[in-house]
């Protein structure tokens, strides 16, 4: 038993230094590849190869006793100061490996799709490896046992995203939103920052087992409070919530794979990931978790209801992922961490394939995204189109695909454990996701054909690129079996989960008994997840033009399709502000006045006293050659008399 | 056979006379020559010290001043005409480019 936990020990390491490799090869020895689709290979089999470890040390871990399975390894010291003590090391616990299968496995799967996908691509070389980069830095967040390291992944994924967002960055358009998506998460990483602080003060550690120790035996206080609160800022940008999500709908300006993988599988979980690691100190922080299932459920309404009418495909997508993610925060909200983390899962399987799904058609149809020229696309892209409508179902939540039955779990939780209302809102957010995804659908793959079919026509994608696509159909229709039918994940989390859930139960009044509402609740919900879908096929299946929905719909549309004008308002009530100070006064008086003041007066003082030292050196030689002779007698006289 | 601080005193008048030739002469030839004899009064006292302290080491110690002197006076001399190719001078006076 030890000996198997030691070879594992030595093995665990190797899941980080694979991509780590690929990326370092690719990296430096990019650009001198005679064969450009090298790069690609080595970055997918550099991902494939720590998945492979990473399934190993999985199925290990099933045959472990429950409380032996989290294994923690050392590599060395990274910070040691005073009794604060910071290393490199991992933790690999039920919660941890779980995120590991979905980074590396997904992330296997994207590269493999990458390489059809950015075929030709001028930065071909400089994709994979920045997409090599991501899995590091996202298994550094995963992985690390104190915050520090996790903070080290959560800021490295942070600017693999803005590589990414902005790889074309020709288009002044794409690096705006890649300086977007970065500055935007600057504002949740200084609460992050703020969270570690008070750690620091409150616990004298970082280390994940030292907080949430002590906090166990701490108790609910104000601190805990605030420290969770400044966590869940640092998620509200890196997961996307209210009020920092405005960030990842222009992280679409990316290329597809990026999408696919980065915002929407693996880093904008992370805030997910972070919750439900300090569940204990979030659980001891009830206002923390209101604020959570508030939050949440704003932004998984308000997304939704800007996804309805988007004409964009990559867009629809990106709002139904901000809203997807409000779905994850309602869970956590509500003290359901294992829920929360279950549709993490599910999500990654239905979202991804989604993506990949809308890159195939994007691929197909020459760059277009606009979904009012596509339509009719079924014929032309047969495998991508079952997919996609598989997904689709998953994610409208019809059973029995994975969606189905993650979403209930967080929805029957917000009812048992938060209150109805929290049930009734997210209900019909899950109806306007049914809607947005199925008209999504229709758009794009019935109707009339909007586009020149004799000149550019459509084409299947290669096998790179469907196979991925399969396997994540696959894993959208089968995930959600890992679930609630049969309780595995839930009885797998346990350990981590079990003690923020139990107090977050206990500290709820009145324990009545709900359990008669749940198969009714049930039904309702693919009740409602269905007239969504039907209401959808009513509108759109046969759509010829969009143009009649602005004149049927009236102020509602013109809202949605404006993202409620949340650009607008933060543009005007804080950008355009913070550019009237700065140059107002922080150039023309603090820059201007103050720091070139000081620096240009202390130029002008040296000048000054400069001329008159300066007079010393005549340039003529024996002037000098006297001074040194006065200097050596002056300092022989004064060796000689004292 | 006279004392050391004899020696010792004939060579701190050579030194004297050598420094106030480069301090206050404007030729540079006679600064040069100045300079030589500044050499070779140290010269003299190591060997005053040599001899009367038993030890030869002073002694090959004026072999190498002498040699690097020699090298030293051929580099210095083609110095000394490339600066009057220059400035048709050798007055020390003329050369004060480094004024500041």
């Amino acid at each position: 038993m030890l000996r198997r936990k030691k070879d594992l020990q030595n093995l665990i390491p190797y899941i980080v230094v694979a991509p780590l490799l690929g990326f370092l090869i690719n990296g430096l020895f990019g650009g001198r590849y005679k064969n450009k689709a090298v790069a690609g290979w080595i970055g997918t089999i550099a991902v494939t190869i720590s998945f492979i470890i990473a399934a190993g040390v999985f199925i290990e871990m099933l045959s472990m006793p429950e409380e032996h399975r989290a294994i923690h390894v050392k590599l060395f010291d990274w910070i040691s100061v005073g009794k604060v003590n910071v290393g490199i090391s991992y933790l690999i616990d039920q919660l941890s490996i779980i995120f590991i299968l979905v980074i590396t496995g997904i992330g296997a799967l994207i590269h493999l799709y990458s390489t059809g996908y950015m075929k030709g691509d001028p930065g071909y070389t400089r994709f994979f490896t920045y997409l090599n980069l991501f899995i590091v830095m996202m298994l550094q967040l995963v992985m690390a046992d104190n915050y520090l390291l996790t903070f080290l992944g959560w800021e490295g994924v942070g600017l693999c995203s803005y590589l990414l967002i902005g790889f074309w960055y020709e288009e002044v358009k794409n690096g705006d939103a890649a300086k977007k998506a970065f500055i935007v998460n600057r504002i949740g990483d200084f609460g992050f920052l703020v969270a570690m602080g008070l750690m620091l003060v409150l616990f004298g550690s970082l280390n994940y087992s030292d907080v949430l120790g002590g906090a166990t035996s701490m108790g609910q206080n104000s601190t805990i409070g605030l420290i969770t609160m400044m966590l869940f800022l640092g998620c509200t940008g890196k997961s996307a919530q209210i009020p920092l999500y405005i960030w990842l709908p222009d992280a679409m300006a990316g290329p597809t794979p990026v999408s696919a993988l980065i915002h929407a599988a693996t880093m904008v979980t992370s805030g997910i990931y972070l919750v439900a690691r300090s569940n204990i100190l979030f659980a001891l922080s009830p206002t923390t978790l209101a604020v959570i299932s508030i939050v949440a459920i704003a932004t998984a309404l308000i997304a939704a209801m800007i996804a309805l009418f988007q004409n964009d495909i990559k867009k629809v997508l990106a709002y139904s992922t901000v809203s997807q993610l409000g779905y994850m925060f309602l869970g956590l909200g509500v003290g359901a961490f294992g829920a929360g983390v279950f549709h993490v899962l599910t999500h990654a399987f239905f979202k991804a394939c989604l993506f990949l799904g809308s890159g195939a058609v994007i691929h197909a149809m020459h760059h277009e995204q606009d979904m009012q020229k596509m339509g009719g696309l079924k014929k032309y892209l047969p495998i991508t189109f079952w997919t996609f409508a598989l997904a689709t179902l998953a994610i409208a939540g019809i059973p029995p695909f994975a969606g189905f039955f993650s979403k209930d779990e967080i929805l029957w939780k917000a009812f048992s454990q938060g209150s109805p209302i929290l049930w009734a809102l997210g209900a019909l957010g899950a109806f306007m996701t049914a809607f947005y995804m199925a008209r999504a659908l229709y758009l794009t793959f019935y109707g009339k054909e909007r586009f020149d079919a004799h000149h550019h026509p459509p084409h299947e994608v290669d096998a790179s690129m469907w196979i991925p696509l399969v396997v994540l159909a696959g894993l959208s229709v089968l995930g959600g079996l890992l679930g609630s039918p049969t309780g595995a994940l839930e009885k797998w989390l346990a350990p981590i989960v079990e003690k923020g859930e139990s107090i977050v139960i206990a500290s709820r009044s009145g324990g009545s008994n709900l359990e008669q509402f749940e198969l009714p609740l049930l039904i309702i919900s693919v009740i409602i997840a269905i007239v969504g879908i039907l209401l959808a096929t009513r509108y759109y299946k046969n759509r010829i033009t969009l143009a009649t929905d602005e004149k049927s719909l009236g102020g509602f549309y013109k809202l949605s399709t404006n993202k409620f004008y949340v650009d607008e308002f933060y543009d005007g009530a804080i950008i355009q502000p913070t550019y009237g100070v700065s140059d107002s006064f922080l150039y023309k008086i603090v820059d201007v006045k103050i720091v070139d003041g000081v620096i240009n007066g202390s130029a002008i003082m040296v000048d000054m006293l400069s001329s008159y030292a300066r007079k010393i050196q005549t340039g003529i030689i024996q002037n000098y050659a006297v001074m040194i002779v006065v200097g050596i007698l002056v300092l022989l006289s004064y060796v000689l008399i004292f | 056979m006279s004392s050391l601080s004899n020696y010792l005193i004939v060579s701190a008048i050579l030194f004297m006379i050598g420094a106030a030739g480069v301090m206050f002469r404007k030729n540079v030839i006679i600064i040069f020559m100045c300079v030589e004899l500044m050499l070779n009064s140290v010269n003299l006292t190591l060997i005053a010290f040599s001899q009367f302290m038993g030890d030869q080491q002073g002694q090959i110690l004026v072999f190498f001043v002498m040699t690097v002197a020699a090298a030293e006076a051929a580099v210095g001399l083609a110095i000394v005409i490339s600066a009057y190719r220059n400035k048709d001078t050798v007055e020390i006076d003329h050369f004060n480019l480094l004024k500041g």
